[in-house]
């Protein structure tokens, strides 16, 4: 039987904006399936974006939707946390929105733990506004403000996290699209700042560009260059060039932002 | 039973007035003159259940009050200009997606870093015009400690009635000054709550001006899924290009508070009554202004001091009116001119209009004033 993506999807609000061949609507189904199997009550779910094609996907989700400016949901997400801790949080956008004008509100939203999941989609590339290179692009690729390749060395998101604070930290591809939602699953269990970079593809304004003849070109990309992580550990660094390794890159326990605030309240209140 | 007072810096003042008015939430970052706002915040919101956080950067900071906002607490930040002027893009979103809160902006002088420890007038077109496209400002101007308290806590009521962000500006002198301050009982000044929504769940719309010019905001986590975003909307919440829809709104959100002047406005007249020369003055300049005029009045000149409270909206009807009376109003200002502009606009050639202007760090003195009342007579 068919999954039944419609309860969750707002009536009336599709088609989406995506092109053809984005990985945005994958991630979105990932997640879908994600909230489902953790059985989340939308009305006491807010999910959150800045600006771009992939924080669009809120306003399609029947939930507590905030779209909010260009790179800032982290911080907006952290007031909702604050405020209602009890509320689950999702955050979601793109590797321009999250890592360049948002990176400082990313990093210390990693910083403080504080319980949110955190999905970046990364296309290498800013979409909506027509293809510009984001801090992800890879050095020498082509983009619309690029046109002799890029000079800019690249952030690998994930290490960007782990280095940040975040307490989960793990990556699937849009190709990899079963892995989405197990990896969010285990993101929204998680007590603390979850990170879940999803490798996307932009065929319109990144592929396009770099020699990517067709969507089907993009996925096999995305296919090939992913390599588990467990995997990974048996390879050797020649074996490992241009790949990136997909799972759960990095967990541990810290206690978590709201957690540790409940105890300054007590502490105020005089318990 | 006697009053609790205290002797409290301005700062100290407005942060016990947030608490007073029911704020729950303060997202801030360190700035000076606005610090001790923070600070105090810092202790004494945990002790109601609020919570305080120190964000990363202002922008942030007017993040998380808009976010804190959304999930139902009354939202505080303190900053000074430079801080304003980085959040003046969050406080764009807050007035078009109509979410209450409240920011501080103890003014210090210069653009830039300026004089981080100097008082200054100078932000107070920017808490009308700082951040970009049409929209309308509500910015309130205290001169005195315990007018900080109060009008704190009016600030989060006109926020919360009117459903948009609200400023509370003083000059760093009103700000660092101590004076005794009456602590008002609980429910002596009106608090105000925003109004619930009365349509449910599955029919509530955030921006259904059907519901009023100020229609219902639903919070977060109370039942209620809806849409916020910073687009143009519809009344559903969901992002328009519709010609027509998009027209009416935004000229709704600026009517909101231009139709409703008279309930935001407030001013204070001193001897204005047979005044012939009127000194426009606010924040600690309006301080300067009254011992001017007080002096005056034992020269035989008949002077009076209008001083705006509520800054934005201008009081236009009543300065209009005055500009009829009096042969000249003088403006003083700790700046290099931007209230008397307002003041020309409305009292056009009625009278004689002469400012005071000063950005060295220093307060206008009540023999600065008196010299130009006299020249311009």
């Amino acid at each position: 039987m068919a999954y039944d993506y419609e309860k969750s999807i707002r009536p009336g609000k599709l088609p989406h904006i995506w092109c053809p061949g984005c990985g945005h609507g994958i991630v979105m189904k990932g997640l879908i399936r994600a909230m489902d199997t953790c059985e989340l009550d939308r009305k006491n779910t807010a999910i959150v974006s800045g600006i771009g094609c992939a924080s669009r996907l809120p306003g399609y989700l029947d939930a507590c939707t905030l779209h909010t400016a260009h790179g800032r949901a982290a911080a907006f997400a952290t007031g909702v946390k604050m405020a209602k801790p009890e509320m689950n949080v999702i955050v979601c956008g793109g590797d321009g929105d999250g890592t360049a004008i948002g990176g400082n509100h990313f990093i210390h939203a990693c910083r403080r733990n504080i319980d949110m999941t955190y999905i970046i989609m990364n296309n290498y590339i800013y979409g909506m506004t027509g293809g510009q290179f984001s801090p992800t692009t890879p050095t020498g690729d082509k983009a619309s403000t690029t046109p002799y390749g890029n000079p800019d060395p690249t952030f690998d998101i994930s290490k960007l996290a782990i280095g940040a604070g975040a307490t989960f930290v793990a990556r699937a591809t849009a190709f990899h699209a079963t892995q989405i939602d197990k990896l969010i699953v285990e993101g929204i269990r998680h007590k603390g700042m979850a990170v879940i970079e999803i490798i996307d593809d932009c065929p319109t304004t990144y592929g396009r560009r770099n020699k990517f003849r067709s969507v089907v070109d993009m996925m096999k990309r995305l296919k090939d260059m992913a390599v588990p992580v467990q995997a990974a550990s048996k390879m050797t660094a020649e074996q490992l060039e241009g790949k990136i390794l997909t799972g759960v890159l990095f967990k541990e326990e810290r206690p978590e932002y709201t957690a540790q605030y409940a105890q300054v309240i007590a502490k105020a209140q005089g318990a | 039973m006697a009053k609790k007072v205290a002797l409290l810096q301005g700062n100290e003042a407005c942060a016990q007035g947030a608490v007073y008015a029911g704020c729950k939430f303060f997202g801030g970052y360190p700035i000076t003159p606005s610090t001790e706002v923070a600070e105090v915040l810092s202790g004494e919101l945990p002790k109601v259940g609020g919570k305080f956080i120190q964000m990363e950067d202002e922008i942030g900071a007017m993040a998380s009050v808009i976010g804190a906002s959304l999930a139902g607490s009354k939202a505080l930040t303190a900053t000074s200009g430079p801080g304003v002027s980085l959040k003046q893009e969050l406080i764009g979103y807050a007035c078009i997606a109509e979410v209450p809160c409240v920011i501080i902006n103890v003014m210090r002088g210069g653009p830039s870093t300026g004089m981080p420890t100097g008082p200054g007038q100078s932000d107070v077109m920017q808490a009308k015009w700082g951040t970009h496209g049409d929209h309308a400002a509500i910015a309130l101007a205290p001169a005195s400690c315990q007018e900080i308290f109060t009008e704190t806590v009016r600030a989060f009521n006109l926020a919360e009635k009117y459903r948009m962000p609200v400023q509370v500006i003083y000059d760093e002198i009103v700000g660092h000054m101590r004076e005794r301050i009456e602590f008002p009982e609980p429910g002596e000044l009106e608090v105000i709550d925003r109004e619930k929504p009365a349509d449910g769940p599955d029919t509530y719309k955030p921006y259904d001006a059907s519901k009023g010019m100020i229609p219902p905001l639903a919070t977060f986590g109370s039942g209620y899924k809806f849409h916020v975003t910073g687009l143009n909307k519809a009344a559903d919440g969901f992002p328009t290009t519709k010609a027509d829809l998009v027209d009416a709104e935004e000229r709704r959100q600026i009517d909101k508070v231009n139709l409703n002047a008279a309930d935001i406005e407030l001013n204070e007249e001193y001897l204005t009554g047979d005044a012939e020369v009127l000194i426009f003055a606010y924040g600690s300049t309006a301080r300067s202004a009254r011992y001017a005029v007080n002096e005056m009045r034992k020269e035989g000149i008949k002077a009076g001091l209008f001083r705006p409270i509520t800054l934005w909206p201008f009081p236009e009807k009543r300065v209009a009116e005055l500009g009829k009376q009096v042969k000249a109003i003088i403006v003083p200002e700790l700046n290099l001119g931007q209230m008397i502009l307002e003041v020309e606009r409305v009292v056009k050639s009625d009278c004689a209009l002469a400012g005071i202007h000063r950005v060295d760090g220093e307060p206008i003195n009540p023999g600065q004033i008196i010299a130009k009342v006299k020249e311009a007579l």
